[in-house]
């Protein structure tokens, strides 16, 4: 089972919010065109793993590489300039809780902003193929018919999905999800889903914090147990869900079938 | 002696209309810095300009034309602003300016702190820079939410020009004014609040179609 180069490993990261430690040393590797699943109670830190992966927070201290290349390390001296972290944190995606759409443009336009820019500063001026792309990712999404809609004219599934149209617009390695669904009312939660599921099933490599532990346990290869700041336990979803060894896990998972 | 009257009213309008049109001129942009050092993390820029915001807001528009025309006068026993009328104009302007922009400055820091963060960290994970997450994905929200408080606040000095009067700064008030001496007249000063009345309805229809144009999003 030693298989090519991971596509994600992290190494030992750690991050403290004033004198709270929210992650005391998350290591964990995973493959190409794979789904982890990190589910937790609320404050075990999965968001915070999520933030630190996409450069929104800077952990203290560990590492972590893509393919083989160090992507960050805490302990390097020189900080990276804003030009490589942008560059850097584009190996991910992000699908936040609250979608966060750009109110002022339309789906379509939400989808072509990001890549737009990038070929107006690579000084190409033909954004044909990007929209062509654009509206290939929408319909993908299941929104065809909703391109020319701005986000208020849209539902909280629709929104969303537009949001994950938007991150796969810039092909990333890596497609992370934070509780994609946590705003969504179990009506549109099965949409969101829905395509995520689909996504699994092409292959697309994806990090899912999620509190949906039917949905985990289905869609996907890994799954990730973090309690207060560690990873408590880890393995495939039939070992996590199936026959849990850490006590803190059977708790977990027993608080969550009784609601 | 309708239209004697109306067009020296129309007259003193050019000046209060001078006087507000320069004000905007600089204070809209002066406010925008403003605002910025009132947000700023570097507390030696950060204190201070909360310091001139109170006492901005804190005193009479028109103490502050006294104090900025007389002032310097008393302090270095030279007269700074120039003589006549365009000395006086300047000093008013200075006042106005400097009184709008700290306003504008508030009203803009609102407008920038209610953007949600997770629209930044939007941009931010789609790889964008700072300067194109401000321009293309803050500013509009920005000014659409800055709208109706800066056309209450433009309306506002639209009238508080008239105060530039207490240091004999020509307009429209000072004209209406004049006739009851040179003519024993008094309906002239009523008259002058037409003027106004036109003027600012013209305001509030220019800022009611922007806030329309800008309806298509929330």
């Amino acid at each position: 089972m030693t298989a090519s180069t991971p596509i994600l490993e992290v190494r030992d990261i750690r991050k403290n919010f004033e004198d709270t430690q929210v992650l005391k040393g998350i290591s964990f590797t995973m493959q190409e065109g794979t789904a982890l699943s990190i589910i937790g109670s609320s404050g075990s830190g999965k968001t915070t793993l999520l933030r630190c992966l996409n450069f929104l927070e800077t952990p203290d201290a560990g590492s972590f590489l893509i393919k083989g290349e160090t992507i960050f390390d805490a302990a390097r001296q020189e900080k990276d300039s804003e030009e490589e972290i942008r560059r850097k944190r584009l190996h991910f995606g992000m699908v936040f809780q609250q979608f966060n759409l750009f109110p002022q443009y339309t789906a379509l336009e939400n989808v072509m902003l990001a890549p737009s820019v990038a070929a107006k500063a690579r000084g190409s001026a033909d954004l044909s193929a990007i929209r062509k792309h654009a509206e290939e990712l929408l319909d993908q999404m299941g929104l065809a018919n909703r391109m020319q809609n701005y986000p208020h004219q849209l539902s909280g599934g629709q929104q969303q999905r537009v949001a994950i149209a938007r991150a796969l617009a810039l092909h990333p390695d890596i497609l992370c999800f934070d509780e994609p669904t946590s705003a969504l009312d179990p009506e549109l939660t099965g949409e969101v889903l829905k395509v995520i599921r689909s996504l699994a099933h092409n292959r697309t490599t994806m990090i899912i914090v999620t509190h949906e532990m039917t949905f985990a346990r289905d869609v996907s290869d890994q799954v990730i147990f973090m309690d207060d700041g560690v990873i408590a336990e880890q393995g495939t979803p039939g070992e996590v869900f199936g026959n849990p060894r850490n006590e803190r896990t059977k708790q977990f998972l027993a608080s969550c079938s009784g609601v | 002696m309708f239209w004697t009257v109306t067009l020296s009213l129309l007259e003193g309008f050019l000046g209060t209309f001078k006087l507000f049109a320069l004000t905007l001129v600089f204070a809209l942009p002066l406010g925008l810095l403003i605002s910025l050092g009132s947000m700023s993390r570097a507390r030696v820029l950060r204190y201070p300009i909360k310091f001139i915001i109170w006492i901005i807001r804190g005193t009479p528009l028109l103490l502050q034309l006294l104090v900025i025309y007389y002032g310097p006068g008393i302090l270095l026993k030279s007269n700074v602003w120039g003589s006549g009328d365009n000395g006086r104009f300047i000093a008013a302007l200075v006042s106005f300016v400097i009184n709008y922009a700290c306003y504008f400055a508030e009203i803009y820091r609102g407008g920038i702190q209610s953007i949600p963060v997770g629209q930044y960290e939007a941009g931010q994970v789609l790889g964008l820079t700072k300067g194109q997450i401000f321009r293309k994905i803050v500013l509009l929200q920005v000014i659409k939410r800055i709208v109706p408080p800066m056309s209450n606040e433009i309306i506002t000095l639209v009238k508080d020009t008239s105060l530039a009067r207490v240091i004999a700064v020509y307009e429209i008030i000072w004209n209406g004014q004049s006739f009851i001496k040179s003519a024993g007249i008094i309906w002239p000063l009523f008259y002058t609040g037409a003027f106004y009345l036109v003027f600012s309805g013209l305001l509030t229809l220019l800022f009611g179609y922007i806030e329309k144009r800008l309806d298509y999003f929330r």
